[in-house]
């Protein structure tokens, strides 16, 4: 049954897509767009969970091209946000740019997978990706509280251990479980680079939970960290044609409006309400990816 | 120069380069709406395009002559460029500090962005 009304408003939407013309296509994107990223800066989720499947379900936009525009939205919402991070002085360069190594290489096989892979399959991993981010997107995550101020033996070795502004003075931590760290950000680095998102949640739970890093510098970092996957994934993407001019244009722009104004709004908007509405809307958008991919429409 | 200082200055940079990406994609979207935008779209089939919006040099050369495509297609392209620039400088700030493992562990990273990109040219 749900999948039956499922097919009827693709069909509709469809129906009304295919006598869209370019001017309609870009101003219905674009403001889409903005609104993605918009609460994707609210949430922390990013704005690819929204654009992909909005452009897929909603405007029957081939996965491909969508995944290509989300992929270098991704890239304009992190360099974007770096200056405003680093000023904070939470963000660990060291750390990051190690993990890099994992998340690269995870992102170029991820892009190279997504070439392989039929699209139904992308669909109904997107699907799960998204159901992951409800889920955390109603019940955030408790940030881990124990946090060592000394790093086990590999932390020492590639002296990862740093300092944060806590309350107007430094705090140490230390650095631990880097392998499963590692291995974590490799796995990010795939649905980076296979789904065309940030991934930003699976950095965070590698960093917060697995290697015992501050919240907050594990939030920072993986901004941080989110830009160089990305662009790692973006190469593949363009030399096969995922980055269609067109698509990309009203995305990027959307996205990195909506960005801007969602971390200047993130103090006046009753941010717990916010999420849990959010977190409704992926969940019922990732049951709709899973019903599509899964029936092939997708 | 300390790591704050250089960690400061490259976050401006990498604003002023999405910022100038922004701009070109603008500038590109704006020609590509004033002169196509009645036509129908269809991107409902994935096809792989040409091969000049697929290519480094292809896109300098398309942007090269203000087509709307090739204009919008490099400030992406510029946009891609903004984390592989933040990647070398910190190659260039651990180098600075002589920090010899950190300078290897950039240059791996560089080199799987560069590698990336082999496929666009």
């Amino acid at each position: 049954m749900r999948a039956r009304t499922a097919s009827y408003t693709t069909e509709f939407l469809e129906a009304k897509f295919t006598t869209m013309t370019v001017l309609e296509f870009t101003l219905v994107v674009w403001a889409l767009s903005t609104l993605a990223g918009f609460l994707g800066a609210l949430t922390g989720l990013g704005g690819g969970v929204v654009v992909v499947p909005a452009l897929t379900l909603a405007l029957g936009v081939d996965i491909k091209y969508a995944i290509g525009a989300s992929l270098v939205s991704v890239i304009a919402t992190s360099s974007g946000a770096a200056a405003a991070y680093v000023r904070e002085g939470f963000s660990n360069i060291r750390i990051g740019m190690l993990l890099e190594i994992a998340t690269t290489v995870g992102a170029v096989i991820g892009a190279y997978l997504a070439g392989f892979t039929s699209t139904h399959i992308i669909a109904i991993v997107f699907g799960l990706v998204l159901l992951q981010a409800a889920y955390q997107s109603v019940f955030k995550s408790s940030p881990e509280d124990a946090h060592p101020t000394e790093s086990d033996k590999l932390g020492k070795f590639f002296r990862l251990a740093g300092n944060y502004p806590v309350k107007g003075r430094l705090q140490e931590y230390g650095v631990c479980n880097v392998p499963s760290g590692f291995s974590l950000m490799f796995g990010a680095g795939i649905l980076s680079g296979l789904l065309g998102l940030g991934a930003g949640a699976v950095k965070v739970i590698a960093m917060d939970q697995a290697m015992k890093i501050p919240f907050k510098v594990s939030t920072t970092t993986s901004n941080f960290m989110i830009g160089v996957t990305a662009a790692a994934g973006a190469g593949v993407y363009l030399g096969r044609g995922y980055i269609h001019p067109s698509v990309a244009m009203p995305v990027m722009l959307g996205v990195l409006a909506g960005a801007f104004l969602g971390s200047k709004a993130l103090m006046h908007v009753p941010v717990r309400t916010l999420r849990i509405v959010f977190g409704i809307v992926i969940f019922a958008l990732a049951i709709e990816m899973v019903l599509n991919g899964a029936t092939g429409r997708i | 120069m300390d790591d704050q200082h250089l960690e400061n200055l490259i976050g401006h940079l990498l604003r002023a380069g999405v910022l100038l990406a922004a701009a070109v994609v603008f500038a590109g979207g704006c020609l590509f709406l004033a002169q196509h935008h009645s036509q129908l779209v269809n991107y409902k089939t994935f096809r792989a395009g040409a091969e000049q919006l697929r290519t480094v040099p292809g896109i300098v050369k398309l942007a090269g002559k203000l087509d709307s495509r090739g204009l919008m297609q490099l400030g992406l392209l510029l946009l891609i460029a903004t984390p592989v620039a933040r990647v070398a400088m910190a190659m260039v700030g651990f180098r600075l500090e002589k920090d010899w493992m950190y300078v290897v562990v950039s240059f791996i990273v560089l080199s799987v962005l560069i590698f990336s990109l082999m496929h666009a040219t």
